[in-house]
């Protein structure tokens, strides 16, 4: 066996596990996930702990998405505050919904396919959500998504 | 100085070094590992309906064709006018979807039967994903049975509604949907 294995090395003809290709494939995982990586390019200010559901279904053109979260403020030192409306990167208070309209009339224009999704608190009341909803008629977003998690 | 070079050279070949370049290619494919989020999102799909202009009239709909969700703020749920526990909505929106005109007070056809959904302002948003969630789960059940019975799909039968849907082509008509469409609407809650 070492005589086999001494007389191949002087021969110099296998030298052990090929590492030669090891970047490529490196590379081309290195490739995938730059592709799919969507960097997270909003912090969310408000908290949304999604409810519950069975009927749900996939959203997988990630690029049409716009989101919309509706939760209560995150206040330092884990307290919640008064539930605020953000889109991107701007929190909303009740006096600046019209605002919404404008937003998302121009988020259509350059994605006629956008979906809005909403992701809302549990603890959130309907009469927020109504109100927002009714800016998202008024801007022609008419669909929408109530970002739900699985159902244990 | 040169004479060191010859020297090395005669012991070996000079070449670039790669050993290094793959620990680089780690060191950015772990980067992008960890930022990566390949969560997708899942959620309650639904359609608004569009904006009526000020002098148009909401389409008429007949009484027995609405299934009335009345949801106050307590969380307690009124269907047709009668206290009921959310887990009785997905039986009942069947019954009333496939009622095809037998029950007078059911929907007269599955095409015009409506749900209709109506909260207080401060009803918290989980009940109204409860009831919502049941209403879905009553349409695929609906959708599900006529996949399995081939009634609408020209006599050919799937396992469930998420078959037919697949084999679909991408301008062909989905037959299930339009027999069965789901006709949810979102009452706005009353002022104040």
């Amino acid at each position: 066996m070492n005589q086999k294995f001494q007389k191949k090395r002087t021969s110099g003809e296998d030298k052990g596990i090929p590492v030669a290709s090891m970047p490529d494939i490196i590379f081309m995982l290195l490739i995938f996930f730059m592709v799919t990586t969507v960097l997270r390019e909003t912090e969310v200010q408000v908290r949304t702990q999604l409810p519950q559901a069975e009927a749900l279904t996939k959203i997988e053109q990630r690029r049409f998405v716009s989101n919309v979260w509706i939760g209560p403020l995150r206040l330092p030192g884990n307290q919640l505050g008064e539930t605020r409306v953000q889109i991107d990167d701007a929190l909303m208070e009740e006096e600046e919904f019209p605002t919404i309209r404008n937003i998302m009339y121009r988020k259509l224009q350059e994605e006629p396919r956008l979906i809005v999704s909403l992701r809302v608190d549990v603890t959130a009341e309907m009469g927020i959500l109504v109100d927002v909803q009714e800016e998202l008629r008024e801007a022609n977003t008419l669909r929408i998504n109530y970002s739900s998690r699985q159902q244990q | 100085m040169a004479g060191l070079l010859d020297k090395k050279r005669d012991r070996e070949e000079i070449q670039v070094p790669l050993a290094g370049m793959a620990d680089i290619a780690f060191l950015l494919l772990i980067f992008f590992l960890v930022v990566t989020t390949i969560d997708m999102d899942t959620g309650i799909g639904m359609t608004l309906p569009p904006k009526l202009d000020e002098d148009q009239e909401p389409p008429p709909v007949r009484e027995r064709n609405v299934l009335n969700l009345l949801l106050n703020a307590q969380g307690q749920l009124l269907m047709n006018d009668e206290l009921a526990n959310v887990n009785q909505v997905r039986e009942q929106v069947v019954r009333h979807v496939t009622n095809f005109g037998e029950d007078p007070n059911l929907s007269e056809r599955p095409g015009v039967a409506v749900i209709s959904i109506k909260t207080e302002r401060n009803t918290r948003y989980e009940r109204y994903i409860d009831v919502l969630d049941e209403v879905w789960m009553a349409y695929f059940a609906i959708w599900d049975d006529a996949a399995r019975s081939g009634e609408y799909t020209g006599g050919r039968t799937f396992r469930d509604y998420d078959h037919y849907r697949n084999q679909l082509g991408e301008d062909e008509d989905n037959e299930i949907r339009e027999a069965f469409p789901a006709q949810i609407s979102v009452a706005e809650p009353d002022r104040g």
